[in-house]
């Protein structure tokens, strides 16, 4: 029985071993359990998960398990703001989906029935062909943002009928997803260094050791040093949803090697363009928004400047005020990325497009100019690269 | 031998479990959780709670996972030689037992705490793997094997500054301590001032849960700092009814630099209360 709910874990991705599984069994065989669930949850959970992001998913899996409860994965689904998938609704459809919407009785309609399926729909539900499923791609697809998942508030209820603590799912929050396979990136990113010896003396200085012990006549006399420590400052712009959507993944990895490796590191995220705002935390992006000038001014020169995103936008988001496709921007997105690159000597844009398909794209182009050749694709050698240039203006990327 | 938290501490029902299934199965027990949640107090209330000595391992940034074990001075030795010291016959002089020697040689089973293991080097728990899991390493300057007498209770705590590597993550059991729900938070403030009065510890509470709920608050308040509040407004001699004027728009917490420590959350509160009134 234990074996199947360790299989289940095991094939839902979370990293549970196999010398895991045996500390559970010795545990059980050891009576530190009263024979009670409740106690069981609690001593599985110690035992096999080791990451708090991995909680939530422990408790979902468990519940699901040991009740048969169904596995809840629309959740983040069901708490998209209404009015935002209405407004740009219509941005995103086809003129066959909205001929489609007009079938169905008009927005209004459509947004009711959608609010009906979800209440009924208790299991979980991918690439279904109902038409859910289709309209879910679209304006959904585009809305899925980022990786936490967008959770705003919202009226839905959150079916919750069961009480049982693991059923509380309270480490929700902590769930994000994880790193995976980002040696090679930290390799990469390790090679940005500067290295000052700084604090506490705590190294032998050998030469300077001979050189006093020989004047003080064979004396011993010790000469320390500080330690070299790489004191790199990276400041990190990340763009986020819309067409990054579909390079998540690396840019998460990214993201995490950068946090792993850096330790004044900074990262704000921004949407298409850097504009007056930018936010550090997706979920909360509109009321926590901070003024790209507090940025500006906090951070100084020092910082080398990363910025992530495809650079894929329409040409006005860059050139026209109010070209943002999220607001009314009083200045183009031209000043804002020109008053970033004045600040910051050392700047890089990484793009996670394949090179092949950046001259198709003509705000890549507008955006390669404006960096000077410092946009570098995101894969490990075009990282080599960039982290090359951050160290060195003159390095640019050639491509062909 | 079962830890059930003392009467300092209101240890939650997950909690207690995972203690006493490290300690049944002799494994290390990794704490983690918001900071000011009382992870570095399990260690010294296990201790107390089971009446054992407690080893504590600070780690620094520069703490290298060889100190815990020992350190060989050799720079003393080679000075010591110059010097015509008879010491240097004997090797011992210049070892240097670390934390987790000691508990190792301790003549009872001893709780040791690894305190904040994530401000080390990223190979730091990785240089402990053999160490934590066998409890036993080779001394190479005595040619000799140190293996623990009485295995001890290991606790370590991590703020999460750096991620852990996974082979030393499965060799322990992992507690996550989460905020505390408001009846356990009552319990604790109750087993650290028994003695005030109900209605003052019901009006401090909601002050502090409506900080916390505040948007954009970038360093919640926790446990302790709520601990040291209160002790603030008893010092303070603050009555339950004055509490009650708190609203955070006409008139601030009293004290709240004991709450709210970062200078950000401080404006933040100064702007919301300006925007109120306008």
């Amino acid at each position: 029985m234990f074996l199947d709910f360790f299989l289940l874990l095991k094939n839902d991705g979370l990293p549970v071993t196999i010398k895991e599984y045996l500390t559970l069994l010795e545990a059980l065989d050891r009576d530190v359990v009263e024979y009670n669930v409740d106690d069981f949850y609690y001593l599985s959970r110690s035992v096999l998960i080791k990451h708090e992001q991995h909680l939530d998913r422990f408790d979902q899996l468990f519940g699901f398990f040991f009740r048969g409860i169904e596995l809840i994965d629309n959740e983040e689904f069901m708490q998209i703001p209404e009015e935002w998938v209405r407004k740009n609704f219509e941005n995103y459809l086809t003129e066959e989906e909205k001929e489609m919407i007009k079938n169905m009785g008009g927005l209004d309609d459509l947004m009711k029935r959608l609010k009906e399926l979800m209440e009924k729909q208790k299991n979980r539900h991918q690439g279904g062909s109902t038409w859910i499923g289709t309209a879910g791609t679209s304006p959904y697809g585009a809305y899925g943002y980022n990786p936490a998942g967008v959770r705003i508030g919202q009226d839905g209820s959150r079916h919750r009928r069961a009480v049982k603590v693991w059923d509380k799912r309270e480490f929700q929050d902590l769930d994000d997803s994880v790193e995976l396979n980002t040696r090679n990136m930290k390799m990469a990113l390790r090679r940005l260094r500067v290295l000052t010896r700084e604090g506490t003396k705590e190294e032998l200085d050998l030469d300077r050791t001979i050189e006093k012990t020989s004047k003080n006549a064979g004396f011993l006399d010790l000469e320390m040093v500080p330690s070299k420590t790489n004191n790199v400052k990276v400041l990190m712009f990340f763009d986020i949803g819309g067409s990054m959507d579909d390079h998540i993944d690396l840019c998460s990895r990214l993201f995490s090697a950068a946090k792993y490796e850096f330790k004044h590191l900074e990262f704000y995220y921004f949407h298409n363009c850097i504009y007056e705002r930018v936010w550090k935390n997706n979920v909360r992006r509109f009321q926590e928004a901070i003024p790209t000038f507090e940025v500006l001014h906090k951070y100084n020169n020092d910082y080398k400047c990363i910025i992530v995103g495809d650079a894929s936008m329409s040409p006005w988001e860059l050139l026209y005020k109010n070209g943002s496709v999220e607001h009314n921007n009083d200045e183009p997105g031209f000043t804002w990325l020109q008053r970033v690159k004045e600040q910051y000597p050392y700047l890089i844009w990484l793009n996670p497009v394949p090179v092949e398909d950046w001259r198709y794209t003509q705000s890549i182009d507008m955006l390669r100019e404006f960096t000077e050749d410092r946009m570098f694709p995101l894969t490990l050698s075009g990282l080599f690269k960039g982290i090359r240039a951050l160290k060195d203006n003159k390095q640019k990327f050639e491509n062909n | 031998m079962k830890f059930e938290g003392t009467e300092n501490y209101i240890s939650t029902r997950d909690l207690t479990m995972a203690v006493n299934a490290a300690i049944t199965l002799q494994k290390p027990l990794l704490v983690k959780g918001e900071p000011g949640t009382g992870k570095t107090m399990l260690a010294f209330e296990v201790a107390k709670a089971l009446d054992k000595k407690i080893l504590t391992w600070h780690i620094k940034s520069s703490t290298e996972a060889q100190q815990g074990l020992y350190e060989y001075d050799a720079v003393a030795r080679l000075r010591d030689s110059q010097l015509g010291d008879d010491r240097i016959n004997d090797i011992s002089h210049y070892i240097k037992k670390g934390k987790l020697w000691e508990a190792f040689e301790s003549a009872e089973q001893v709780v040791l705490l690894i305190d904040e293991i994530d401000k080390a080097d990223i190979e730091f728990p990785n240089d402990l793997l053999l160490e934590l899991d066998r409890m036993q390493f080779y001394c190479y300057e005595l040619r000799k094997e140190v293996n623990a007498r009485y295995r001890p209770i290991v606790i370590i705590t991590s703020n999460n500054e750096k991620e852990l590597p996974d082979a030393f993550l499965r060799r322990c059991f992992f507690h996550y301590i989460s905020f505390p729900d408001r009846d356990t938070l009552k319990q604790i403030v109750n087993v650290h001032y028994p003695k005030l009065e109900e209605k003052l510890i019901d009006k401090a509470m909601k002050v502090f849960y409506t900080l916390r709920d505040i948007d954009g608050i970038k360093k919640k308040p926790s446990t302790s700092e709520l601990l040291d509040w209160i002790k603030l407004l008893t010092v303070g001699k603050i009555t339950a009814d004055e509490l009650d004027e708190v609203d955070f728009t006409e008139k601030l917490p009293p004290y709240s630099g004991s709450l709210l420590k970062s200078e950000q959350d401080h404006e933040l509160l100064e702007y919301l209360k300006y925007r109120v009134r306008r």
